[in-house]
């Protein structure tokens, strides 16, 4: 567990560092969502082979708020697919590690995003195209919470419903906040839990950025095997440099880098 | 009358029921190949397919941004989805998840248009899809397909599935006249020319190929020799048989079962003005939403029709 979090430590010094150097990004979208990846990646839950992107038995992970893909890219260069160095190539003419994820340009991004809403979709296809051929490779799908108030998340929530997919596994990150301000006032959803258990899937209600909690619902998750499971992760966007955020008056801070100074602020935060 | 009586040919299946004809009879050649549908399966023919093979039909109900993008990773997971619905529906409602889902990451999803053009008559503009290979058109790396008849239906279909990559496979509702009764040597981008002429070149494709033949039919009583040239690629188009009717005829008419904008006639056009030397003329459902009524009527009325296109031909003699 202490390796866990140690691991969630550096891949938060990677997102600061890389947006910052890119100039442009959305660093405090993807500190939400740090615990979750680093426990799918390196918490033993997603088989994978970094040597070998496209293993056919590999579990997926589909990142649907694909601009929170700086905590991808960080947690595919720890695992191996590239060096750590590539990342302060972010956004930058020629490297594959583009503002949201590219599949065509990047072997283990499983998912072109971008567009809000499609991620849950393109993972009910992987879901039932992986158990047709029998393949054991379990799907994991990240939305925002922001992102929910796109029509077709909840028409894919009802087809894997009907379908039964339990090689299927929603994680909400509700980290409240969107681009012009709080998820409850620019549409409020209400209890995400209770909506999408009125589909007919399993839903767990955790901290999210309690690594503790997350292992323990991936676990939970994980014996579901009847239907699809969804975890709401309640975040805080920007968590492990709050501190930072709130001196600078903006808890939100959507989609920019953190300027220098603050950047050296965060990573003093980070450092231990 | 039927089109293409005028020039004997009889009428024979739908475009959209021989794609589903042979969608079921390629599935065992095809077993990657799974259906993804709309709930309407019976509309636009897959539904033999997967009444036949159940484990390898999808019916995700009517939520075709769904639709698409569970297309989309069944394609990423290694599977062949043919996706299906009304062209419009297709298009218009899913094209978001066109553009994401299957044509940016260059995914070998097969979408397939029922319902296209203003001949589906009676159910009327909303269901009609007249917008849809301009919108497909307009996606890199997605191959455009429109067939003139049942069996070019049958083979654009072989040919859809064994194409690597995106593609839009448009099919009409009403039975339309056979014309390759011959038999026919289908290759994706690579028009057909069915009739030789010296005067004027007629490029058309789905039903308004037919039309083309009855109108080079009229035309050739009135001393004018036309070619005509089925283009059932819109993209990749056969921009070498453009450049070589454009040198042999100088005048050409594009003749489509679509609005005037960003169809066969515009990109016959953009070859047409890089390549030169020629004039040309469009016959299309112009620029407006038509209405209900039979289609027969509806054709009539909106210039569909080979004498339509033998106006047009004057226009540019």
């Amino acid at each position: 567990m202490s390796e866990l979090k140690e691991k969630a430590r550096i891949l938060r010094q990677h997102i600061c560092r890389m947006t910052t150097e890119a100039g442009s990004g959305h660093p405090s979208s993807s500190l939400s969502a740090v615990e979750v990846v680093t426990a799918l990646f390196f918490g033993g839950f997603m088989k994978y082979k970094a040597d070998e992107p496209n293993w056919p038995d590999r579990d997926r992970f589909i990142l649907s708020k694909g601009h929170a893909v700086p905590v991808l890219y960080a947690a595919m260069a720890e695992a191996g697919y590239f060096g750590v160095d590539e990342l302060l190539t972010l956004r930058k003419l020629g490297s594959p590690l583009e503002g949201h994820p590219n599949m065509k340009r990047l072997a283990g991004i499983e998912a072109s995003t971008g567009s809000l809403g499609q991620g849950l979709s393109l993972g009910v296809g992987q879901a039932l195209g992986c158990r047709l051929d029998g393949r054991p490779s379990h799907i994991y799908v990240m939305t925002g919470d922001g992102e929910m108030g796109e029509g077709q998340v909840w028409e894919a929530l009802a087809s894997a419903d009907k379908y039964k997919l339990a090689n299927l596994t929603l994680i909400v990150d509700q980290n409240r906040y969107q681009q012009t301000g709080a998820a409850k006032d620019v549409l409020d959803m209400g209890d995400f839990a209770k909506k999408i258990e009125a589909f007919g899937w399993h839903v767990q209600t955790i901290n999210g950025n309690d690594m503790d909690e997350v292992v323990q619902a991936l676990k939970t998750a994980q014996g579901v095997t009847d239907r699809s499971t969804a975890i709401v992760s309640k975040t805080q966007k920007g968590f492990g440099i709050l501190p930072v955020l709130e001196e600078a008056g903006d808890v939100n801070f959507h989609g920019k880098p953190l300027p220098p100074a603050m950047l050296e602020q965060a990573l003093a935060l980070l450092a231990k | 009358m039927h089109i293409g009586e005028i020039s004997g040919y009889k009428l024979g299946q739908a475009t959209r029921d021989a794609f589903g004809d042979a969608l079921k009879d390629l599935a065992a050649e095809f077993p990657d190949v799974v259906t993804v549908d709309g709930d309407v399966g019976n509309s636009t023919r897959t539904e033999p397919f997967a009444l036949a093979n159940p484990e390898r039909g999808f019916n995700v109900g009517i939520a075709e941004s769904n639709m698409v993008s569970v297309a989309g990773g069944l394609a990423a997971a290694g599977k062949t989805p043919v996706v299906a619905s009304f062209a419009c529906f297709l298009l218009c409602n899913a094209f978001d998840q066109i553009r994401m889902s299957v044509a940016f990451p260059g995914l070998n999803v097969k979408l397939v248009g029922s319902h296209a053009g203003i001949s589906i008559g009676e159910d009327g503009p909303s269901q009609m899809g007249i917008e849809d290979v301009a919108l497909a058109c307009s996606l890199p790396g997605v191959s455009v397909v429109v067939p003139a008849d049942g069996i070019s239906a049958k083979a654009a279909t072989r040919a859809m599935l064994e194409h690597s990559g995106p593609l839009y496979l448009r099919c009409g509702r009403p039975k339309v006249a056979e014309l390759y009764g011959s038999g026919i040597d289908f290759e994706i981008g690579k028009s057909i020319k069915l009739r030789d002429g010296d005067d004027v070149t007629i490029i058309a494709n789905g039903l308004m190929v037919a039309a083309a033949l009855d109108a080079a039919h009229m035309l050739e009583k009135e001393g004018v020799s036309a070619q005509v040239i089925d283009m059932h690629t819109v993209k990749p188009l056969d921009e070498e048989a453009i450049v070589a009717a454009a040198k042999k005829t100088q005048r050409i008419v594009v003749a489509e079962e679509h609005l005037a904008h960003g169809g066969l006639g515009s990109a016959v056009a953009m070859v047409v003005a890089r390549s030169g030397p020629g004039r040309m003329a469009f016959v299309s459902v112009g620029d407006t939403y038509a209405e209900s009524g039979d289609a027969d009527g509806l054709l009539e009325k909106y210039g569909l029709t080979p004498a339509a296109i033998v106006q047009a031909v004057r226009s540019v003699r």
